[in-house]
């Protein structure tokens, strides 16, 4: 089964390197791991995707929070949430079969983002199922390329997260006399 | 007050209780070097930076406060590395600080630019890059906070050059570290207690196995209450050696690959395992498949992340094992267990028969003999550090430890040419006690230029060096498993006494058993650090054993009548 992991981790230099160093030292299968801002200026938020099947979900919460800059991690996985991957599908497209491409962005609810003479480009969101269908469905027009920006996750509800808690992690990690790190940069965690 | 970046690393330290630390200059460092000459520390001038970080792991081991090393940036920084890793693998608490290039260059394959903070990520317990002098006393504060706090370990800290030379306001902060992200603390749940003490007071055939833990938290202590109260014999893994004093009837000796049968008996056999402070490491199960089948099994550790690594724990307790017994002690019955006591006793008394140190001296020079006198004739008092090995091995066997910190070893990196330079660190931390390093010939010359530092420092260490002309431990492998191919395990040495005279300092030669009191004698007269050459049997080997990955109870066991080489030609 596969996992979401939801982690907050200070935003400074080195923290990914941190975390890949640890799954990749521990063996830990990774199936899609993404980092981006907050809300909270300091503060980065990780959503990580592991099969449970292969690595044990309770190892990897248990040595992520052995990193001095992880801050928090909560397993959502059996929790009502809104999990959303967003892939780019670049598509082979003639006369013949365009409209038929357009019919499927349709359904899926894909926005058509780019045209040219022989290809399309949809953009869809939506969790991991909904992609790999989309993709099973344009497989057969060709697909030139694709990127997907791998799982973000979030609770539903007023949700598990304080604000204040969260805030509370971004006074006590920015020391006085510490300079900003790369705020606007989201690899600089 | 405005201070130079440099200044601020020694004005940190002074505030940490530092008195000593160990290192080797070089240009990414000098700014620090200089500011150090005005400051109360002493500075011990190692000959290779490995030397520097075991000593100053010696040092915390022996004293249990942090150990600090220094060095400049590239080769520095990566001569340091074996010793870092080394303190991660047995919990030890050490700063070490780095030189690093300029942070203007850094990234750009400057001179001597190394990413020892890249390199060290997987072997520190956390790392620092220090570029603005600012920051430095912030990062040194934090650095011993989380080397000494949880699970301990060695922490790096790389301070560019600039940083050091650049002026900042320094004042130092005495309040509590605060870091959002770490929190070392844990306190058990009473139901968690309640359900482990459910277990104890249900057993009959408990079985405490103590690790270097109960020494880590201080908890030797309650580790005996616990178990006299329970009536609970107990295991020490290599690193929990001195956690209990080998003298006291519930303390079983040492488990594992080359603890005795008994004592691994006893785990297959045991119905209730209490893991204090231990990690389940492959050297002390076996085969997991096998191990202690018939057990339920009570884990209390420091570490969440241990629990249930290796073997599955019926109750996990993450807390400092010395708190957690106090917490759970009021659970817990008075037992009695006489029966499985005697069982155990049983199983002693045919391998005693077969012990080498009983056997009567044959005109050859055993190690065995040869650990076991240097036990009688320091009175067990003495701080022995060893190095990685058969001698390791013997030495956890033959001498008998009484007290918390007097056995300093590598257990989970198992580094040789450690010994020689953390028994160096050992003396600095207990001046007042006898230190001797047991070597193998192999080992100590991996580290053997430290013999410079120790005239150097007119340090008095003794070091026996237990010479089998081999690197015996992979001998002995070879011996079992490889059909006696001894491929690169016979060495050709240097004359050790020659050696010791070459540094001003003075070598002793033993061949017989007899000359051993005299050599000890000769060695505590002398004010300098001693080296003993003990010229022991060559193809001996360490018994019993635990083949690598088979079942704890599948033991090879002494031979007997015991080693051939005991009978004369
Ligand atoms: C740095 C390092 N390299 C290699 C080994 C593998 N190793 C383990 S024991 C051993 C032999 C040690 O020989 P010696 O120091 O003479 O001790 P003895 O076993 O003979 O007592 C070796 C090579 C090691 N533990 N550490
Ligand atoms: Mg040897």
């Amino acid at each position: 089964m596969l996992h979401t992991l939801v982690a907050y981790v200070e935003d400074k230099p080195g923290v990914l390197n941190r975390i890949a160093s640890l799954f990749r030292r521990r063996a830990f299968n990774i199936e899609s791991l993404t980092v981006g801002h907050t809300e909270q200026l300091g503060v980065s938020r990780m959503t990580i995707v592991i099969d449970g099947s292969q690595t044990s979900v309770e190892r990897v919460e248990q040595n992520l929070y052995k990193l001095v800059n992880v801050l928090r991690v909560d397993d959502v996985s059996s929790l009502p949430a809104v999990v959303r991957d967003l892939a780019l599908i670049k598509v082979k497209t003639s006369p013949q079969t365009r409209s038929e491409i357009l019919q499927l962005a349709h359904i899926f609810r894909a926005r058509i983002v780019d045209v040219s003479k022989t290809t399309v480009i949809l953009e869809v969101t939506g969790d991991e199922n909904k992609i790999e269908a989309t993709i099973e469905m344009l497989r057969p027009f060709g697909i030139v390329e694709m990127v997907r920006t791998g799982v973000v996750a979030m609770v539903r509800g007023p949700g598990r997260f304080d604000p204040a808690e969260v805030a509370a992690w971004a006074s006590a990690t920015r020391k006085p006399g510490e300079r900003d790190a790369n705020s606007n940069i989201s690899s600089s965690v | 007050m405005q201070l130079k970046g440099a200044q601020i690393i020694w004005e940190c330290l002074v505030r940490k209780g530092v008195k000593v630390v160990f290192g080797y200059p070089g240009g990414a460092i000098l700014p620090a070097y200089d500011a150090m000459l005005d400051y109360p520390i002493h500075h011990v001038l190692v000959r290779h930076e490995q030397g520097a970080t075991h000593m100053a792991d010696g040092y915390a081991r022996a004293s249990g406060t942090v150990g600090v090393a220094i060095a400049t940036s590239g080769p520095g920084a990566s001569n340091m590395v074996t010793g870092i890793a080394t303190a991660m693998m047995d919990s030890v608490p050490i700063v070490c600080i780095t030189g690093q290039v300029g942070s203007k260059v850094i990234g750009s394959d400057a001179f001597q630019e190394i990413d020892v903070t890249g390199i060290t990520l997987p072997i520190t317990k956390h790392n620092f890059l220090v570029t603005h002098p600012e920051e430095i006393a912030q990062a040194i504060r934090e650095a011993f906070f989380i080397a000494e706090s949880g699970r301990q370990g060695p922490v790096l800290v790389d301070i560019t050059k600039d940083a050091q030379q650049a002026s900042a306001e320094f004042e130092w902060d005495d309040t509590p570290v605060r870091l959002p992200g770490y929190r070392p603390q844990h306190r058990p749940q009473s139901a968690e207690l309640q359900r482990a003490a459910d277990l104890i007071n249900n057993a009959q055939r408990p079985l405490i196995l103590a690790g270097h833990g109960i020494i880590m938290s201080s908890g030797c202590g309650e580790v005996l209450a616990f178990a006299e109260r329970t009536d609970t014999p107990i295991a020490l893994t290599l690193l929990g050696l001195g956690g209990v004093p080998a003298s006291h009837p519930l303390n079983l000796g040492m488990m594992g690959m080359h603890g005795e049968a008994w004592v691994n008996s006893a785990i297959q056999q045991a119905d209730l395992l209490l893991a204090f402070g231990m990690r389940f490491d492959d050297r002390v199960t076996g085969n997991l498949q096998t191990y202690a089948v018939n057990a339920k099994k009570i884990h209390i550790e420091i570490d969440p992340s241990e629990i249930n690594k290796n073997v599955n724990v019926d109750v996990g307790i993450v807390g400092d094992l010395r708190e957690t017994l106090l917490e759970l002690l009021p659970y817990v019955a008075e037992r009695k267990h006489a029966e499985w006591r005697a069982h155990i006793d049983g199983m002693k008394g045919e391998v005693a028969v077969r012990d080498i140190q009983y056997l009567p001296d044959s005109g050859h020079l055993y190690a065995a003999h040869v650990i076991n006198d240097l036990w009688r004739l320091t009175k067990g008092q003495a701080i022995v550090v060893t190095d990685v090995g058969q001698h390791q091995m013997w030495e956890a066997q033959y001498y008998k430890h009484e007290q918390p910190r007097t056995l300093i070893t590598s257990g989970g990196l198992g580094t040789m040419g450690f010994a020689f330079p953390a028994a160096m660190g050992a003396k600095f931390a207990r001046p007042d006690t006898e230190v001797w390093a047991i070597v193998g010939d192999g080992g100590f010359q991996m580290t053997a230029a430290e013999l410079a530092t120790a005239a150097q420092e007119k340090i008095k260490i003794n070091v026996a060096i237990i010479n089998n002309g081999y690197l015996g431990m992979v001998r002995q492998w070879q011996e079992f498993f490889y059909e006696r191919r001894y491929a690169a395990t016979p060495l050709r040495n240097p004359d050790f006494v020659k050696l010791a005279e070459a540094h001003g300092l003075v070598g002793i030669r033993v061949t017989k058993r007899a000359e051993i009191p005299s050599a000890y004698e000769a060695a505590l007269a002398e004010p300098g650090t001693v080296l003993v050459d003990f010229r022991v049997e060559q193809e001996d080997s360490v018994f019993p054993m635990v083949p690598a990955g088979a079942d704890l109870h599948a033991m090879i066991r002494r031979p007997s009548p015991l080693a051939e080489t005991a009978a004369d030609p």
